[in-house]
């Protein structure tokens, strides 16, 4: 009997080991086109400065007012903080002593030099997609930048996530290598813009839930950003003026704000019609999903009054009475629609709330060089009249999401802004 | 036919909405107002702290009297600017500024500090009646003077005889509240406020001891605005210290 059971332990166990060796996320290695691939060229680094831009590689890995791309920014986790390292050509501190392969191995497999693996905070589950022709391009602009010596600060995160072990457990769960293959019946357009969304955009960094273990999920249906604290909302998208929204920062439905604020200043400005427009067709491609709109109770009629009270007073020169905004001379957006404004129609109401409290300018952009900005209210209104003035324009004009209350404004109002 | 019929009514219920929203929605832009796109119009959101031409600079939180968001009406553009740039480069950290400025353009931050230079507000100005005398005297000889021991020059020596600034870069120090001077003193001692290198009101700072920090701040923050409250038009070189925002011009 007793060796039954262990005859049976040992099989399930057996079965467990070849189930994670199966699964286990092997590091994939492709090689170079040619050495000329990634050799220092004035159209390699060109193009990898655009693909730089296109992964706003920047974001993290340059600190504000540092040198470009030395590093020392905090991501914060709920599993700790992650400091970004400096990818200059330092040989000490940076990359300088890194190979193309090397660069490859860390882009696509997720795994550094000397083989530590690295935390999925550097989007390696997007960035595998990328292809080795635009890793290489991407590796001989960062050798041409001017090293900066800057040591790479030590994470903070909190046990057991900061072993090595539980992190090759993680990449067997939610890892697989593996470059974008694109779908021959959906047409060049789309498939470039799935590349440059899925790939290097890591679009679903933010717009995708994230898992108890800090994975994200399939799709593009939108996602609670952690630490942050804003909803990243779905990009399906039916919106005719997206490459504009995408382009400038703005359109008629609309304005961006928080951190796609800094996505559009610092990465999608730059980048050409051409993969603005297909990563339109992209996502206007993707499958709708109505989750968003499901009306909801009116709030109370109380607090509807003193939200009216309240946006008459301070919203209504702008938005105007009706909500219906404003545009300038030249029929361009100014001052944004709340009437069927997207961001008021989500269930989760934090942006609205955030937008409330924190103001804010949407970026200077080629197409919006000069933009119209949001005044912070959070030192001019409190908790119970941010919380009317959000459920008054959230059931407004036709809008019909629920009310907001004053705690969930008051949770908002330590989040840090820097 | 019941195949048909229920994706059919649903295709209809998906394409509803989304049909009657696109219609609302180009119905409103019809609608809307058209705005000039001034300067007044696109920065409503500065003037909602550091006041305009109709309203004066908020309190601080609601209800209070208390002021402490400096007026920024009337200031050289170029001390606005290196401010608006040393925010968004994180050179000084108020965060809710960062905020604001961290996606601007060096351009459009130029024509903003040349906006509010050239406006023209009421400033605050504290009762002297309710200060004590001595601390006001030792603030008045701080500014007009400065203290040889301490190695502080007068404030008047960069910031002009009537402590309205200096073109192109110097600020005046004149109309502001006394919690805003007394904090930037503060934030020059901890290293949280920072000007391009060398930093000379972070060296001067970290000479004036509080007492002497509250004694200057009592007395510039109950100082009338002069009659005339426009910058000197020139600073007097050589500055008593080097400042990396009035740098002295190359020979």
């Amino acid at each position: 009997m007793k060796r039954r059971i262990l005859i049976a332990l040992g099989v399930v166990l057996v079965l467990a080991i070849a189930a994670a060796l199966l699964a286990w996320p092997r590091a994939e290695y492709i090689p170079s086109r040619s050495p000329q691939a990634w050799a220092p060229e004035a159209g390699n680094i060109a193009r990898g400065a655009y693909l730089a831009r296109a992964g706003d590689c920047a974001a993290c890995h340059t600190v504000r007012g540092g040198a470009a791309y030395a590093g020392g920014r905090a991501v914060d986790t709920p599993f700790g903080r992650v400091m970004a390292p400096n990818i200059t050509p330092d040989r000490e501190t940076g990359i300088g002593a890194w190979s193309a392969d090397d660069f490859w191995n860390a882009l696509h497999n997720g795994i550094a030099p000397g083989g530590r693996l690295l935390y999925p905070a550097f989007p390696y589950p997007n960035y595998t997609k990328v292809t080795r022709d635009d890793a290489d391009a991407l590796f001989a602009y960062l050798r041409s930048l001017p090293p900066q010596r800057n040591a790479r600060q030590p994470h903070a995160l909190r046990a057991p996530y900061g072993s090595q072990a539980a992190l090759a457990a993680w990449r067997l769960l939610y890892f697989k290598p593996g470059v974008f293959t694109p779908e021959p019946a959906r047409g060049a357009d789309w498939n470039r813009g799935a590349y440059l969304v899925d790939g290097l955009g890591h679009c679903s960094a933010c717009h995708s839930p994230r898992n108890g273990l800090g994975a994200s999920g399939e799709g593009l249906h939108g996602g609670l950003i952690p630490v942050l604290g804003w909803y990243a909302p779905s990009l399906a998208s039916n919106d005719p003026h997206l490459a504009q929204l995408l382009r400038s920062g703005v359109s008629p439905r609309g304005a961006v704000f928080g951190p796609m604020a800094e996505v559009v200043g610092q990465s999608l400005q730059h980048l050409s019609d051409g993969d603005i427009g297909a990563m339109s067709v992209y996502l206007t491609s993707l499958p709708a999903d109505g989750a968003e709109r499901a009306p909801a109770e009116p709030p109370p009629e109380a607090l509807m009054r003193l939200g009216g009270r309240l946006y008459g007073q301070h919203c209504a020169d702008c938005h105007g009475k009706d909500g219906r905004g404003a545009a300038g001379e030249d029929g361009g957006p100014a001052w944004p629609a709340l009437a069927g404004n997207r961001t008021l129609h989500l269930a989760n109401p934090v942006n609205a709330i955030r937008i409330v409290l924190n103001g804010g300018f949407a970026p200077s952009t080629a197409g919006n060089p000069r933009p119209y900005g949001m005044p912070p209210y959070s030192p001019v209104l409190n908790d119970a009249e941010v919380a009317a003035v959000v459920s008054y324009a959230r059931a407004s004009w036709g809008n019909a999401a629920r009310m907001v209350t004053p705690a969930e404004v008051n949770g908002y109002r330590a989040v840090p802004l820097d | 036919m019941r195949g048909f019929i229920r994706p059919f009514l649903l295709a209809c219920a998906l394409a509803g909405p989304a049909a009657a929203q696109a219609q609302a929605q180009a119905q409103q832009q019809a609608q809307q107002q058209r705005v000039s796109g001034t300067l007044a119009q696109r920065l409503a959101a500065c003037a909602s702290c550091h006041g305009s031409a109709t309203a004066p600079p908020a309190a601080v939180g609601s209800g209070s009297e208390r002021q402490y968001y400096p007026r920024i009406a009337g200031k050289p553009a170029g001390y606005l600017y290196n401010q608006l740039s040393n925010f968004r480069e994180g050179r000084r950290q108020y965060p809710l500024m960062t905020w604001m400025v961290q996606h601007l353009s060096d351009d459009y931050l130029r024509e903003i500090a040349d906006y509010f230079s050239a406006q023209h507000l009421p400033a605050p100005v504290l009762d002297r009646a309710s200060l004590p005398a001595a601390e006001l005297e030792r603030g008045r000889l701080l500014v007009i003077r400065g203290d040889t021991a301490l190695k502080v020059p007068a404030c008047i020596a960069c910031h002009g005889e009537r402590l309205t600034g200096a073109l192109p870069a110097i600020p005046g120090l004149v109309g502001l509240p006394r919690d805003y001077i007394n904090a930037q003193f503060g934030a020059w001692r901890n290293g949280s406020r920072h000007a391009l290198a060398p930093d000379c009101m972070g060296s001067i700072a970290s000479r004036l001891s509080l007492a002497d920090v509250s004694a200057i701040s009592a007395w510039l923050a109950s100082e009338p605005l002069p009659a005339d409250p426009s910058p000197a038009p020139s600073l007097s070189r050589p500055l008593p210290l080097a400042c990396g925002s009035a740098p002295e011009p190359k020979p």
